[in-house]
Protein backbone atom coordinates (compact mmCIF):
# COMPACT_ATOMS: atom_id res chain seq x y z
CA UNK A 1 0.00 0.00 0.00
CA UNK A 2 2.70 2.18 1.00
CA UNK A 3 5.81 2.47 -0.85
CA UNK A 4 9.24 3.73 0.66
CA UNK A 5 11.77 4.25 -1.89
CA UNK A 6 15.00 5.55 -1.15
CA UNK A 7 13.58 8.52 1.59
CA UNK A 8 15.72 11.09 2.27
CA UNK A 9 16.10 13.56 4.53
CA UNK A 10 17.77 16.47 5.42
CA UNK A 11 18.18 19.56 7.79
CA UNK A 12 20.37 21.78 7.01
CA UNK A 13 23.34 19.64 6.89
CA UNK A 14 22.54 17.68 9.16
CA UNK A 15 21.37 14.21 7.86
CA UNK A 16 18.79 12.37 9.27
CA UNK A 17 17.51 9.78 7.08
CA UNK A 18 20.01 8.25 4.29
CA UNK A 19 17.84 6.26 1.73
CA UNK A 20 15.11 4.19 3.80
CA UNK A 21 13.54 1.50 1.28
CA UNK A 22 10.36 -0.07 2.77
CA UNK A 23 7.33 -1.59 1.61
CA UNK A 24 3.61 -1.63 3.64
CA UNK A 25 1.16 -3.93 2.74
CA UNK A 26 -2.73 -3.64 3.70
CA UNK A 27 -2.85 -5.09 7.56
CA UNK A 28 0.69 -4.75 8.52
CA UNK A 29 1.54 -3.80 11.85
CA UNK A 30 4.94 -2.40 11.47
CA UNK A 31 7.06 -1.60 14.37
CA UNK A 32 9.89 0.85 14.68
CA UNK A 33 11.92 0.79 16.92
CA UNK A 34 15.65 2.36 17.22
CA UNK A 35 17.65 4.36 19.51
CA UNK A 36 16.91 8.26 20.22
CA UNK A 37 18.05 10.58 17.92
CA UNK A 38 18.03 7.55 14.93
CA UNK A 39 15.47 9.22 12.84
CA UNK A 40 12.27 6.94 13.70
CA UNK A 41 10.42 10.00 14.19
CA UNK A 42 11.16 11.59 11.47
CA UNK A 43 11.13 8.84 8.83
CA UNK A 44 7.25 8.32 10.73
CA UNK A 45 6.85 12.05 9.79
CA UNK A 46 7.53 12.23 6.82
CA UNK A 47 4.97 9.46 5.55
CA UNK A 48 2.24 11.99 5.73
CA UNK A 49 4.90 14.64 4.60
CA UNK A 50 4.35 16.91 8.00
CA UNK A 51 8.66 16.63 7.65
CA UNK A 52 8.77 17.44 4.13
CA UNK A 53 11.07 14.44 2.26
CA UNK A 54 14.08 16.05 1.14
CA UNK A 55 14.66 13.14 -1.33
CA UNK A 56 12.98 9.24 -2.54
CA UNK A 57 9.42 8.85 -3.06
CA UNK A 58 6.59 8.27 -0.85
CA UNK A 59 4.05 5.29 -3.21
CA UNK A 60 0.36 5.59 -1.52
CA UNK A 61 -2.02 4.26 -3.71
CA UNK A 62 -0.25 4.67 -6.85
CA UNK A 63 0.67 8.80 -6.28
CA UNK A 64 4.19 9.96 -5.20
CA UNK A 65 3.06 12.34 -2.21
CA UNK A 66 6.54 13.36 -1.63
CA UNK A 67 6.38 15.59 -4.64
CA UNK A 68 5.26 19.19 -3.45
CA UNK A 69 3.00 19.42 -6.13
CA UNK A 70 0.39 16.91 -4.78
CA UNK A 71 -2.38 18.51 -2.54
CA UNK A 72 -1.11 16.30 0.40
CA UNK A 73 -4.58 17.50 2.44
CA UNK A 74 -6.38 14.63 0.34
CA UNK A 75 -3.70 11.70 1.21
CA UNK A 76 -3.76 12.68 4.59
CA UNK A 77 -7.55 12.07 4.98
CA UNK A 78 -6.32 8.61 4.44
CA UNK A 79 -3.68 8.38 6.96
CA UNK A 80 -4.59 9.09 10.00
CA UNK A 81 -1.62 10.26 12.94
CA UNK A 82 -1.88 9.78 16.74
CA UNK A 83 0.92 11.91 18.15
CA UNK A 84 3.29 11.47 21.24
CA UNK A 85 1.89 14.71 23.24
CA UNK A 86 -2.14 13.82 22.33
CA UNK A 87 -2.54 17.35 20.37
CA UNK A 88 -6.43 17.75 20.71
CA UNK A 89 -7.89 20.59 20.08
CA UNK A 90 -7.96 22.47 23.21
CA UNK A 91 -10.50 24.58 22.09
CA UNK A 92 -12.86 21.85 21.67
CA UNK A 93 -15.06 19.82 23.35
CA UNK A 94 -14.25 15.91 22.66
CA UNK A 95 -16.98 15.56 20.47
CA UNK A 96 -15.81 18.77 18.53
CA UNK A 97 -12.45 17.23 18.23
CA UNK A 98 -13.71 14.39 16.58
CA UNK A 99 -16.25 15.65 14.53
CA UNK A 100 -14.37 18.63 13.54
CA UNK A 101 -12.50 16.84 10.38
CA UNK A 102 -15.16 14.89 8.82
CA UNK A 103 -17.73 16.94 9.09
CA UNK A 104 -15.79 20.19 7.59
CA UNK A 105 -14.12 18.40 4.93
CA UNK A 106 -17.13 16.78 3.77
CA UNK A 107 -18.89 20.12 3.79
CA UNK A 108 -16.68 21.52 2.02
CA UNK A 109 -16.72 18.69 -0.81
CA UNK A 110 -20.52 19.06 -0.79
CA UNK A 111 -19.76 23.23 -1.50
CA UNK A 112 -17.28 22.16 -4.03
CA UNK A 113 -19.99 19.81 -5.74
CA UNK A 114 -23.09 22.57 -5.63
CA UNK A 115 -20.34 25.13 -7.37
CA UNK A 116 -19.73 22.24 -10.06
CA UNK A 117 -23.43 22.09 -10.91
CA UNK A 118 -23.69 25.92 -11.13
CA UNK A 119 -21.09 26.34 -13.44
CA UNK A 120 -22.74 23.14 -15.49
CA UNK A 121 -25.73 24.53 -15.55
CA UNK A 122 -24.57 27.91 -16.74
CA UNK A 123 -22.47 26.50 -19.33
CA UNK A 124 -25.40 24.31 -20.16
CA UNK A 125 -27.15 27.77 -21.40
CA UNK A 126 -24.67 27.99 -24.25
CA UNK A 127 -24.45 23.70 -25.45
CA UNK A 128 -26.53 22.55 -27.83
CA UNK A 129 -29.91 21.30 -26.83
CA UNK A 130 -27.93 17.74 -27.30
CA UNK A 131 -24.68 18.30 -25.79
CA UNK A 132 -25.93 19.76 -22.48
CA UNK A 133 -23.78 18.02 -19.37
CA UNK A 134 -25.36 16.45 -16.70
CA UNK A 135 -24.96 18.10 -13.16
CA UNK A 136 -23.09 15.87 -10.56
CA UNK A 137 -25.93 14.00 -8.22
CA UNK A 138 -25.93 15.72 -4.45
CA UNK A 139 -27.61 12.99 -2.12
CA UNK A 140 -26.97 14.64 0.80
CA UNK A 141 -26.84 17.93 3.21
CA UNK A 142 -24.95 19.87 5.81
CA UNK A 143 -27.26 18.69 8.30
CA UNK A 144 -27.07 15.10 7.35
CA UNK A 145 -22.81 14.96 7.76
CA UNK A 146 -23.46 16.76 11.31
CA UNK A 147 -25.69 14.06 12.00
CA UNK A 148 -23.76 11.17 10.83
CA UNK A 149 -20.68 12.85 11.93
CA UNK A 150 -22.37 12.98 15.70
CA UNK A 151 -23.53 9.15 15.33
CA UNK A 152 -20.21 7.93 14.34
CA UNK A 153 -18.22 10.39 17.54
CA UNK A 154 -20.73 8.54 19.79
CA UNK A 155 -20.02 4.82 18.75
CA UNK A 156 -16.39 5.86 18.94
CA UNK A 157 -16.53 7.47 21.97
CA UNK A 158 -18.88 4.53 23.57
CA UNK A 159 -16.13 2.31 22.14
CA UNK A 160 -12.99 3.63 24.18
CA UNK A 161 -15.93 3.93 27.15
CA UNK A 162 -15.82 8.02 27.28
CA UNK A 163 -19.30 8.97 25.52
CA UNK A 164 -19.94 10.67 29.07
CA UNK A 165 -16.73 12.78 28.38
CA UNK A 166 -18.42 13.69 25.18
CA UNK A 167 -19.15 17.18 25.83
CA UNK A 168 -15.71 17.93 28.23
CA UNK A 169 -12.82 20.07 27.33
CA UNK A 170 -9.60 18.08 27.15
CA UNK A 171 -7.57 19.82 29.61
CA UNK A 172 -10.35 17.67 31.93
CA UNK A 173 -9.06 14.29 30.88
CA UNK A 174 -6.12 11.91 32.32
CA UNK A 175 -3.30 11.51 29.97
CA UNK A 176 -4.41 7.79 29.02
CA UNK A 177 -8.04 9.52 28.08
CA UNK A 178 -6.76 11.93 26.12
CA UNK A 179 -4.41 9.73 23.93
CA UNK A 180 -7.37 7.42 23.36
CA UNK A 181 -9.54 10.22 22.07
CA UNK A 182 -6.83 11.09 19.64
CA UNK A 183 -6.62 7.70 18.40
CA UNK A 184 -10.53 7.89 17.86
CA UNK A 185 -10.26 11.10 16.60
CA UNK A 186 -8.03 9.71 13.69
CA UNK A 187 -9.94 6.72 13.28
CA UNK A 188 -13.64 8.95 12.77
CA UNK A 189 -11.67 10.04 9.12
CA UNK A 190 -11.89 6.33 8.54
CA UNK A 191 -8.11 6.08 7.19
CA UNK A 192 -6.87 3.05 5.49
CA UNK A 193 -3.65 3.92 7.73
CA UNK A 194 -2.66 5.28 11.13
CA UNK A 195 0.63 6.75 12.27
CA UNK A 196 1.40 6.40 15.74
CA UNK A 197 4.54 8.67 17.22
CA UNK A 198 5.76 7.10 20.25
CA UNK A 199 2.04 7.30 21.33
CA UNK A 200 2.70 6.08 24.70
CA UNK A 201 5.94 7.63 25.58
CA UNK A 202 4.19 10.56 27.67
CA UNK A 203 1.84 8.53 29.72
CA UNK A 204 2.42 7.06 33.61
CA UNK A 205 3.04 3.42 33.59
CA UNK A 206 -0.83 2.85 34.56
CA UNK A 207 -2.14 4.66 31.35
CA UNK A 208 0.26 3.20 28.77
CA UNK A 209 -2.68 -0.22 29.34
CA UNK A 210 -5.25 1.09 28.36
CA UNK A 211 -3.90 2.93 25.37
CA UNK A 212 -1.68 0.06 23.79
CA UNK A 213 -5.32 -2.33 24.52
CA UNK A 214 -6.95 0.09 22.41
CA UNK A 215 -4.04 -0.23 19.66
CA UNK A 216 -4.49 -4.15 20.10
CA UNK A 217 -7.64 -4.15 19.48
CA UNK A 218 -7.22 -1.97 16.42
CA UNK A 219 -4.68 -4.20 14.95
CA UNK A 220 -6.78 -7.08 15.25
CA UNK A 221 -9.50 -5.29 13.21
CA UNK A 222 -6.94 -5.19 10.35
CA UNK A 223 -6.15 -1.35 10.38
CA UNK A 224 -3.03 -0.90 9.06
CA UNK A 225 -0.74 0.71 11.64
CA UNK A 226 3.13 1.77 11.58
CA UNK A 227 3.83 2.25 15.55
CA UNK A 228 7.22 4.35 16.59
CA UNK A 229 7.57 3.01 20.08
CA UNK A 230 9.35 2.25 22.89
CA UNK A 231 7.15 -0.80 23.87
CA UNK A 232 9.10 -3.86 23.04
CA UNK A 233 6.59 -6.24 24.58
CA UNK A 234 3.86 -4.88 22.63
CA UNK A 235 6.14 -4.74 19.19
CA UNK A 236 6.91 -8.84 19.96
CA UNK A 237 3.38 -9.41 20.90
CA UNK A 238 1.60 -7.42 18.15
CA UNK A 239 3.47 -6.28 15.34
CA UNK A 240 4.27 -8.67 12.37
CA UNK A 241 7.08 -6.66 10.75
CA UNK A 242 9.70 -4.79 12.98
CA UNK A 243 12.01 -2.07 12.13
CA UNK A 244 15.22 -1.17 13.15
CA UNK A 245 16.67 2.23 12.44
CA UNK A 246 20.01 3.41 13.47
CA UNK A 247 22.08 6.92 11.89
CA UNK A 248 19.00 6.81 9.14
CA UNK A 249 19.21 3.42 7.66
CA UNK A 250 16.88 0.25 8.11
CA UNK A 251 19.72 -1.97 9.58
CA UNK A 252 17.15 -4.76 10.38
CA UNK A 253 13.57 -5.42 8.97
CA UNK A 254 12.00 -8.86 10.42
CA UNK A 255 8.94 -10.64 12.05
CA UNK A 256 8.84 -10.45 15.49
CA UNK A 257 10.01 -13.97 16.35
CA UNK A 258 13.27 -13.64 13.94
CA UNK A 259 13.91 -9.97 15.23
CA UNK A 260 13.74 -10.52 18.93
CA UNK A 261 15.05 -13.82 18.88
CA UNK A 262 18.00 -14.13 16.23
CA UNK A 263 18.80 -10.67 15.56
CA UNK A 264 21.34 -11.26 12.58
CA UNK A 265 22.77 -7.23 13.10
CA UNK A 266 25.79 -6.29 15.87
CA UNK A 267 24.48 -2.98 16.24
CA UNK A 268 20.74 -3.88 16.59
CA UNK A 269 22.33 -7.09 19.39
CA UNK A 270 23.99 -4.22 21.67
CA UNK A 271 20.65 -2.19 21.76
CA UNK A 272 18.42 -5.17 22.10
CA UNK A 273 20.84 -6.45 25.21
CA UNK A 274 20.49 -2.72 26.62
CA UNK A 275 16.61 -2.95 26.52
CA UNK A 276 15.50 -6.28 27.25
CA UNK B 1 -15.68 77.44 46.18
CA UNK B 2 -18.49 79.59 45.40
CA UNK B 3 -16.88 80.21 42.06
CA UNK B 4 -16.59 76.83 40.98
CA UNK B 5 -20.25 75.79 41.87
CA UNK B 6 -20.65 78.69 39.69
CA UNK B 7 -18.90 77.73 36.59
CA UNK B 8 -20.87 74.03 36.93
CA UNK B 9 -24.26 76.22 36.84
CA UNK B 10 -23.21 78.05 33.68
CA UNK B 11 -21.42 74.66 32.44
CA UNK B 12 -25.28 73.22 32.38
CA UNK B 13 -26.52 76.09 31.51
CA UNK B 14 -24.89 75.31 27.92
CA UNK B 15 -25.10 71.89 28.33
CA UNK B 16 -28.65 71.49 28.49
CA UNK B 17 -30.31 75.28 27.76
CA UNK B 18 -28.33 75.82 24.66
CA UNK B 19 -28.06 72.26 23.49
CA UNK B 20 -24.38 71.23 24.39
CA UNK B 21 -24.68 67.99 24.72
CA UNK B 22 -26.02 67.53 20.74
CA UNK B 23 -22.40 68.27 20.28
CA UNK B 24 -20.90 65.94 22.96
CA UNK B 25 -23.27 63.38 21.81
CA UNK B 26 -22.24 64.20 18.34
CA UNK B 27 -18.80 64.10 19.23
CA UNK B 28 -19.50 60.42 21.67
CA UNK B 29 -20.57 58.87 18.69
CA UNK B 30 -17.56 59.87 16.39
CA UNK B 31 -15.01 59.12 18.63
CA UNK B 32 -16.78 55.14 19.69
CA UNK B 33 -17.22 54.99 15.59
CA UNK B 34 -13.48 55.52 14.66
CA UNK B 35 -12.29 53.20 17.45
CA UNK B 36 -14.90 50.48 17.19
CA UNK B 37 -14.34 50.55 13.21
CA UNK B 38 -10.74 51.18 13.48
CA UNK B 39 -10.33 48.28 15.94
CA UNK B 40 -12.57 46.09 13.60
CA UNK B 41 -10.62 46.54 10.43
CA UNK B 42 -7.10 46.23 12.61
CA UNK B 43 -8.02 42.46 13.78
CA UNK B 44 -9.51 42.03 10.04
CA UNK B 45 -5.64 43.32 8.39
CA UNK B 46 -3.76 42.68 11.28
CA UNK B 47 -4.77 39.21 11.53
CA UNK B 48 -3.82 38.31 7.49
CA UNK B 49 -0.33 40.07 8.39
CA UNK B 50 0.25 38.00 11.16
CA UNK B 51 -0.46 34.76 9.56
CA UNK B 52 1.48 35.78 6.69
CA UNK B 53 4.39 36.31 8.77
CA UNK B 54 3.99 32.70 10.38
CA UNK B 55 3.99 31.20 7.12
CA UNK B 56 7.24 28.93 6.66
CA UNK B 57 8.73 30.48 4.01
CA UNK B 58 10.90 28.09 2.33
CA UNK B 59 8.89 29.32 -0.89
CA UNK B 60 9.26 32.29 -2.93
CA UNK B 61 5.87 33.89 -2.74
CA UNK B 62 5.60 33.85 1.61
CA UNK B 63 8.80 35.21 0.82
CA UNK B 64 7.59 38.24 -0.87
CA UNK B 65 4.98 38.68 0.72
CA UNK B 66 6.17 38.89 4.41
CA UNK B 67 8.18 41.20 2.93
CA UNK B 68 5.65 43.38 1.97
CA UNK B 69 4.42 42.79 5.37
CA UNK B 70 7.36 43.68 7.44
CA UNK B 71 7.81 47.00 5.26
CA UNK B 72 3.93 48.01 6.16
CA UNK B 73 4.24 47.45 10.08
CA UNK B 74 7.81 49.26 10.18
CA UNK B 75 6.12 52.28 8.15
CA UNK B 76 2.69 52.65 10.60
CA UNK B 77 4.70 51.92 13.76
CA UNK B 78 7.29 53.91 12.51
CA UNK B 79 5.54 57.49 12.10
CA UNK B 80 3.36 59.36 14.52
CA UNK B 81 -0.85 59.02 14.00
CA UNK B 82 -1.15 62.87 13.59
CA UNK B 83 1.40 62.05 10.42
CA UNK B 84 -0.70 59.78 9.05
CA UNK B 85 -4.12 61.23 9.61
CA UNK B 86 -2.74 64.33 7.57
CA UNK B 87 -0.68 62.68 5.01
CA UNK B 88 -3.94 60.89 4.44
CA UNK B 89 -6.56 63.85 4.30
CA UNK B 90 -4.35 66.40 2.83
CA UNK B 91 -1.73 65.00 0.77
CA UNK B 92 -2.38 60.92 -0.35
CA UNK B 93 -6.57 60.79 -0.83
CA UNK B 94 -6.60 64.41 -2.60
CA UNK B 95 -3.97 62.82 -4.82
CA UNK B 96 -6.07 60.06 -5.81
CA UNK B 97 -9.21 62.15 -6.32
CA UNK B 98 -11.08 60.71 -3.20
CA UNK B 99 -13.13 62.72 -1.09
CA UNK B 100 -14.43 61.67 2.54
CA UNK B 101 -14.95 63.05 5.27
CA UNK B 102 -12.66 63.54 8.12
CA UNK B 103 -14.53 61.09 10.31
CA UNK B 104 -13.73 58.39 7.35
CA UNK B 105 -10.54 59.38 6.97
CA UNK B 106 -9.71 58.73 10.40
CA UNK B 107 -11.49 55.50 10.70
CA UNK B 108 -9.08 54.37 7.90
CA UNK B 109 -6.22 55.67 9.30
CA UNK B 110 -7.07 54.24 12.62
CA UNK B 111 -7.46 50.62 11.15
CA UNK B 112 -4.68 50.59 8.78
CA UNK B 113 -2.40 51.83 12.01
CA UNK B 114 -3.72 49.54 14.50
CA UNK B 115 -3.56 46.80 12.00
CA UNK B 116 0.22 47.20 12.13
CA UNK B 117 0.49 46.86 16.27
CA UNK B 118 -2.45 44.46 16.30
CA UNK B 119 -0.28 41.91 13.54
CA UNK B 120 2.32 41.85 15.69
CA UNK B 121 0.10 41.17 19.18
CA UNK B 122 -1.76 38.20 17.11
CA UNK B 123 1.66 36.86 15.63
CA UNK B 124 2.78 36.52 19.13
CA UNK B 125 -0.52 35.32 20.41
CA UNK B 126 -0.55 32.52 17.25
CA UNK B 127 3.21 31.44 18.32
CA UNK B 128 2.44 31.02 21.88
CA UNK B 129 -0.15 28.17 20.70
CA UNK B 130 1.60 24.58 20.54
CA UNK B 131 2.64 23.92 17.46
CA UNK B 132 1.40 20.60 17.76
CA UNK B 133 -2.29 21.91 17.47
CA UNK B 134 -1.54 22.91 13.88
CA UNK B 135 0.21 19.44 13.00
CA UNK B 136 -2.71 17.66 14.30
CA UNK B 137 -5.24 19.68 12.40
CA UNK B 138 -2.72 19.00 8.95
CA UNK B 139 -2.73 15.02 10.28
CA UNK B 140 -6.45 14.82 9.87
CA UNK B 141 -6.62 16.31 6.56
CA UNK B 142 -7.48 20.12 7.24
CA UNK B 143 -5.63 22.77 5.01
CA UNK B 144 -3.29 25.40 6.46
CA UNK B 145 -5.70 28.21 5.90
CA UNK B 146 -8.63 25.92 8.10
CA UNK B 147 -6.22 24.33 10.89
CA UNK B 148 -5.07 28.16 11.50
CA UNK B 149 -8.63 29.65 11.41
CA UNK B 150 -10.41 26.89 13.46
CA UNK B 151 -7.82 25.70 15.64
CA UNK B 152 -4.97 28.19 16.15
CA UNK B 153 -6.55 31.56 15.92
CA UNK B 154 -9.37 30.74 18.61
CA UNK B 155 -6.87 29.90 21.07
CA UNK B 156 -4.29 32.32 20.29
CA UNK B 157 -7.08 35.11 20.71
CA UNK B 158 -7.91 33.46 24.06
CA UNK B 159 -4.42 34.55 24.79
CA UNK B 160 -4.10 37.72 23.81
CA UNK B 161 -7.35 38.94 24.92
CA UNK B 162 -6.01 41.30 27.62
CA UNK B 163 -3.04 43.10 24.93
CA UNK B 164 -5.91 43.55 22.62
CA UNK B 165 -7.86 45.03 24.88
CA UNK B 166 -5.36 47.16 26.12
CA UNK B 167 -5.00 48.11 22.49
CA UNK B 168 -8.68 49.16 22.35
CA UNK B 169 -8.45 51.49 25.13
CA UNK B 170 -5.34 52.84 23.83
CA UNK B 171 -6.94 53.66 20.40
CA UNK B 172 -10.03 55.06 22.02
CA UNK B 173 -7.88 57.86 23.87
CA UNK B 174 -6.09 58.05 20.64
CA UNK B 175 -8.87 59.57 18.74
CA UNK B 176 -8.63 62.73 20.45
CA UNK B 177 -6.38 63.74 17.47
CA UNK B 178 -8.77 63.62 14.86
CA UNK B 179 -9.54 66.87 15.04
CA UNK B 180 -6.39 67.61 13.00
CA UNK B 181 -8.72 66.40 10.43
CA UNK B 182 -11.77 68.50 11.18
CA UNK B 183 -13.69 65.24 12.64
CA UNK B 184 -15.70 66.52 15.52
CA UNK B 185 -14.89 64.08 18.34
CA UNK B 186 -15.28 64.80 22.59
CA UNK B 187 -12.56 66.91 22.60
CA UNK B 188 -13.69 69.34 19.26
CA UNK B 189 -17.41 68.94 21.57
CA UNK B 190 -15.80 70.04 24.81
CA UNK B 191 -13.67 72.94 23.24
CA UNK B 192 -17.18 73.97 21.31
CA UNK B 193 -18.91 73.87 24.98
CA UNK B 194 -16.04 75.65 26.51
CA UNK B 195 -15.71 78.66 24.21
CA UNK B 196 -18.79 79.92 24.23
CA UNK B 197 -17.94 81.56 27.59
CA UNK B 198 -14.40 80.92 27.87
CA UNK B 199 -14.46 78.94 30.47
CA UNK B 200 -12.56 75.55 29.84
CA UNK B 201 -12.33 73.87 33.55
CA UNK B 202 -15.45 72.20 33.80
CA UNK B 203 -15.95 71.31 30.30
CA UNK B 204 -12.86 69.40 30.43
CA UNK B 205 -12.45 67.63 34.03
CA UNK B 206 -16.25 66.72 32.46
CA UNK B 207 -14.32 65.36 29.09
CA UNK B 208 -11.96 63.61 31.62
CA UNK B 209 -14.79 61.66 32.98
CA UNK B 210 -16.80 61.01 29.98
CA UNK B 211 -13.74 59.14 28.22
CA UNK B 212 -12.36 57.30 32.08
CA UNK B 213 -16.43 56.12 32.28
CA UNK B 214 -16.18 54.76 28.66
CA UNK B 215 -12.72 52.69 29.07
CA UNK B 216 -13.93 51.24 32.67
CA UNK B 217 -16.80 49.98 30.45
CA UNK B 218 -15.15 48.82 27.95
CA UNK B 219 -12.56 46.75 30.57
CA UNK B 220 -15.09 45.31 31.96
CA UNK B 221 -16.49 44.06 28.73
CA UNK B 222 -13.21 42.36 27.86
CA UNK B 223 -13.03 40.62 31.50
CA UNK B 224 -16.21 39.12 30.82
CA UNK B 225 -15.20 38.10 27.11
CA UNK B 226 -12.49 36.78 28.54
CA UNK B 227 -14.13 34.54 31.33
CA UNK B 228 -16.50 33.21 28.38
CA UNK B 229 -13.38 32.47 26.72
CA UNK B 230 -11.85 30.92 29.29
CA UNK B 231 -14.00 27.86 29.75
CA UNK B 232 -11.85 25.46 27.84
CA UNK B 233 -9.11 25.83 30.22
CA UNK B 234 -8.63 24.41 34.22
CA UNK B 235 -8.02 27.95 35.89
CA UNK B 236 -10.51 29.41 35.84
Amino acid sequence: MIDVINLEKHFGDNKVLNGINVTIEKGDIMVVIGPSGSGKSTFLRCLNCMEDPTGGQIIFHGVDIADMKVDINVHRRNMGMVFQHFNLFNNKTVIENIMLAPVHLQCKDLKKAKRHNRIIKFTNLFRGKDKKKAPVEITTTKAEIVKNARIKAEELLQRIGLLDKADVYPSTLSGGQKQRVAIVRSLAMNPEVILFDEPTSALDPEMVGEVLDLMKALANEGMTMIIVTHEMGFAREVANKVLFIDDGQILECAPPEEFFGNPKNPRLKEFLSKVL
Amino acid sequence: MGDFSKKIDKFIEIFIDYKGYVKVLEGLQNTLLIAVLGLIIGIIIGTLIAVVRVIPKYKLMPKILNGICSFYVALFRGTPIVVQLLVFYYVLLPLMGIKITGVDVSILVFGLNSAAYISEIMRSGIMSVDNGQMEAGRAVGLSFSTSMLKIVIPQAVKNILPTLGNEFIALIKETSVVSFVGATDLYIAFNYIGSNNYEFMVPYLVMAMIYMVLILIISLGIKIMERSLRKSDRRN
